[in-house]
């Protein structure tokens, strides 16, 4: 006979959550609760008062064409970084994992990437594309001004694409690595002896099969292009020119701590979080049907 | 046996709290200093720490570089909001209407003369004492590392087209581009256009012309001061500064292009840049070998009568809420750092001015200004001192000032970049900035600067 334990009280349960209930109160709803305080306020950043102002900073930024802008270029950048870091690291990742002469090699080289801090990869990245003194200076020598983000804004929000994605290559290779390997080699032998080739057992076995991690770093790269990518923009761009990098996590960072707007910062960080979680709530509730998990 | 490890190693902490205790209590007050600037500017600053600890025996400065300006502001109102602040901070020129508001400051005369020191504040140069001062004209804190804007020129181009000397104003200034062109050579003057150099196209500009940046006298007589810069002349100067962009006699340098206009002028590539003073010596360190350059004022438009240009650096200020015996050590710190003797330390192993007559004079009669190296440096004081500050020429009081410089350079590059016209452009500098000045006053609703 199986023996089961049950705790009937469930104050017992709450007792064994509660560590963990406690950091995630500190560290997020605490600061979370904050923030939405400070943004229905303005707050003297000393602290010597604050002004209830309601829903005001809300329609300042609203109202801001810089603002949505910031948005719209939001958008963009996480749409395609995630789409470079995740093309690129799938492809490497089953290159990898076809145990080609070098992939052990090949294999920690590639996940070495995400292990370096994003401001020093970007300063890294701002001497690959100076215009004047890195690789992109050749190709302005036989096409002036072809590349020059100073002033073009497409080439700048480029340059930090190019940074950030580098990162997120790495880390979704990782993810992807792993869930090749996880698939048993017999299938593939067997798909290879009824003669199928590379890229048909890819596209019929593979790929069916790491559709949940797709879909997990789908996730993942989208969130994180939206939160992370600070450090990159500060070191290579500074949010220019003309504003055509100045991502949202950007300008909440520099508006909050470099101009002291605390409330219109709060306000903005409260618009980036639901946008995030709309996005999140979309993805699980559209893309995850075509998953398949078994 | 772990019961006996943790009596053991409660009596070692005794013990050593005990060890830590005994020579405290016969050691100096302690206090704290927070500062800005890193690099080398950060060890001389250490240095002049450490020749204060060595100098007396009462107190102790203790002396943190939080890495920039922004930082330091930033830190310190976080430590501030925890009641942890520094005794004494370095607060950037453009920090000064938000720390004028923010209540949480002990001001200078106040402490000085509690403590005893007999501090001539008339001894400032007014126009570096008037940019810190309430409208009233007294120093809530004491100016301390200061620059001026000067005209870096190239003399060995300059005599390749006849000429010995810089150019005095803009009219002159744009034939000797075209004429620098003309002998070949690439980048007759180099800008860049990012918030930073709203300092010296902007602020200075309208400075030496007498031309209003906002309105209630640049923010000084109240907080519903709002810009003014699309109806001046600076319209004028950036259409100007455009038009030699287009023409090829301005390039655009920066860090992000991979040279920025220090090094370009120090390497010979640009003949002319405009840049601080603080930049004299990091010009003579890394310039080309054998290249003849020297410094000017900045350029006015012909018919101006030049007035002083402005201050620019930082501040030191003295946080409220430390105890006696602190503001003891932090008025005897700043008696130190107000020494004529100091100032000398000070300038010869930065590029920095003095910032009072005493301190002038005394560099100058000790045959500094005269040395190969620091030669040229006394135009700074020159041009600082060259009118009695007017209402205008003072300084600029306006609130979160860093977000209207960032504005400043991202209607720069739309301009620059053909997205905007140049009138268009700096309306919307205006419209933004003043959506700023907006919401700060609304932040401070009822407040006065003082």
């Amino acid at each position: 006979m199986e023996k089961r334990i049950t705790f009937n009280k469930w104050s017992v349960g709450i007792l064994f959550a509660v560590p963990q209930l406690l950091l995630i109160f500190t560290f997020f709803y605490w600061p979370a609760g904050q923030a939405i305080f400070w943004s229905l306020t303005l707050q003297q950043p000393w602290g010597g008062g604050n002004i209830w102002v309601g829903l005001d900073n809300f329609k300042a930024i609203l109202a801001s064409s810089d603002y949505w802008n910031s948005v719209t270029i939001s958008i963009i950048f996480a749409g395609i970084s995630t789409g470079i870091s995740m093309v690129v690291a799938v492809i490497l990742a089953a290159l990898t994992d076809r145990q080609l002469r070098g992939s052990k090699f090949y294999s920690v080289v590639l996940i070495w990437p995400y292990g370096v801090a994003a401001p020093a990869s970007a300063m890294a990245f701002r001497f690959i594309l100076a215009p004047e003194a890195g690789f992109m200076s050749v190709v302005n020598h036989y096409w002036p001004g072809f590349w020059d983000p100073g002033l073009d804004g497409t080439a700048a929000m480029a340059s930090i694409i190019a940074a950030f994605s580098w990162k997120y290559i790495a880390y979704s290779f990782i993810f992807f690595l792993a869930a090749f390997q996880a698939i048993p080699r017999s299938q593939i032998e067997a798909a290879a002896m009824d003669g199928a080739g590379v890229l048909r057992r890819f596209w019929d076995i593979q790929f069916p099969l790491i559709t949940p991690t797709i879909f997990f770093l789908l996730v993942i790269n989208i969130t994180e292009s939206f939160q992370d990518s600070y450090g990159i923009v500060d070191i290579m761009t500074s949010g220019g020119p003309h504003n055509s990098t100045n991502l949202m996590v950007y300008k909440i960072i520099f508006d909050g701590f470099k101009g002291l707007d605390y409330s219109g910062a709060a306000a903005q960080s409260i618009v980036l979080m639901l946008l995030i979680i709309v996005l999140t709530i979309f993805q699980f509730r559209f893309i995850e049907r075509r998953v398949h998990y078994r | 046996m772990s019961k006996l490890k943790n009596y053991i190693s409660a009596a070692a902490a005794g013990v050593m709290s005990l060890a830590l205790a005994l020579p405290a209590a016969a050691a100096p007050t302690k206090f704290d200093f927070w500062f800005g600037l890193s690099g080398d500017l950060e060890r001389v600053v250490q240095t002049m720490c450490k020749n204060f600890n060595e100098s007396q025996k009462d107190y102790e400065v203790v002396c943190t570089s939080q890495g920039n300006y922004d930082a330091t502001l930033q830190n310190t109102i976080a430590a501030f909001r925890a009641g942890k602040q520094p005794a004494v901070v370095q607060v950037y020129d453009a920090g000064t209407a938000t720390m004028m508001l923010s209540g949480s400051y002990y001001p200078a005369g106040k402490l000085m003369s509690e403590n005893g020191y007999k501090i001539d504040w008339n001894d400032y140069f007014p126009g570096i004492a008037r940019y810190y001062a309430t409208s009233k004209g007294e120093l809530l804190s004491f100016p301390f590392n200061s620059s001026t804007a000067l005209l870096y020129w190239n003399k060995d181009a300059f005599a390749k087209i006849g000429k010995t000397e810089a150019p005095k104003t803009w009219e002159e200034a744009a034939d000797d581009m075209k004429a620098l062109k003309g002998a070949g050579y690439e980048c007759p003057m180099a800008i860049n256009i990012s918030g930073n150099e709203s300092w010296q196209l902007m602020e200075q500009f309208s400075a030496i012309h007498n031309q209003p940046i906002a309105t209630k006298n640049n923010g000084y007589d109240g907080l519903d001061a709002r810009l003014e810069v699309n109806k001046t002349k600076f319209v004028k100067y950036v259409t100007d500064l455009k038009s030699w962009y287009d023409q090829g006699l301005i390039k655009i340098k920066s860090k992000d292009l991979g040279q920025d206009m220090v090094q370009a002028f120090a390497s010979g590539d640009c003949q002319m840049i405009m840049t601080s003073v603080g930049d004299h010596g990091s010009i003579t360190k890394t310039q080309k070998a054998g290249m003849n350059w020297d410094v000017a004022e900045l350029p006015v438009y012909a018919g101006t009568e030049r007035k002083n240009s402005l201050v620019g650096g930082a501040s030191l200020w003295v946080l409220s809420g430390k105890s006696a015996d602190e503001y003891k050590g932090a008025a005897a710190f700043l008696n130190f750092i107000h020494d004529p003797k100091t100032a000398l330390f000070w300038s010869t192993n930065t590029g920095y001015i003095p910032v009072t007559n005493s301190g002038f004079e005394f560099m100058k009669s000790s045959g500094f200004y005269s040395k190969a190296p620091y030669k040229g440096r006394e135009v700074a004081i020159a041009s600082l001192t060259a009118s009695e500050p007017t209402p205008i020429t003072r300084g600029i009081r306006l609130g979160n000032f860093t977000q209207i410089r960032a504005e400043f350079g991202n209607q720069m590059q739309a301009i620059f970049a053909n997205k905007v016209g140049v009138q268009e452009g700096i309306d919307n500098l205006v419209k933004n900035g003043d959506a700023v000045l907006e919401r700060f006053e609304a932040t401070y609703k009822g407040k006065q600067l003082p």
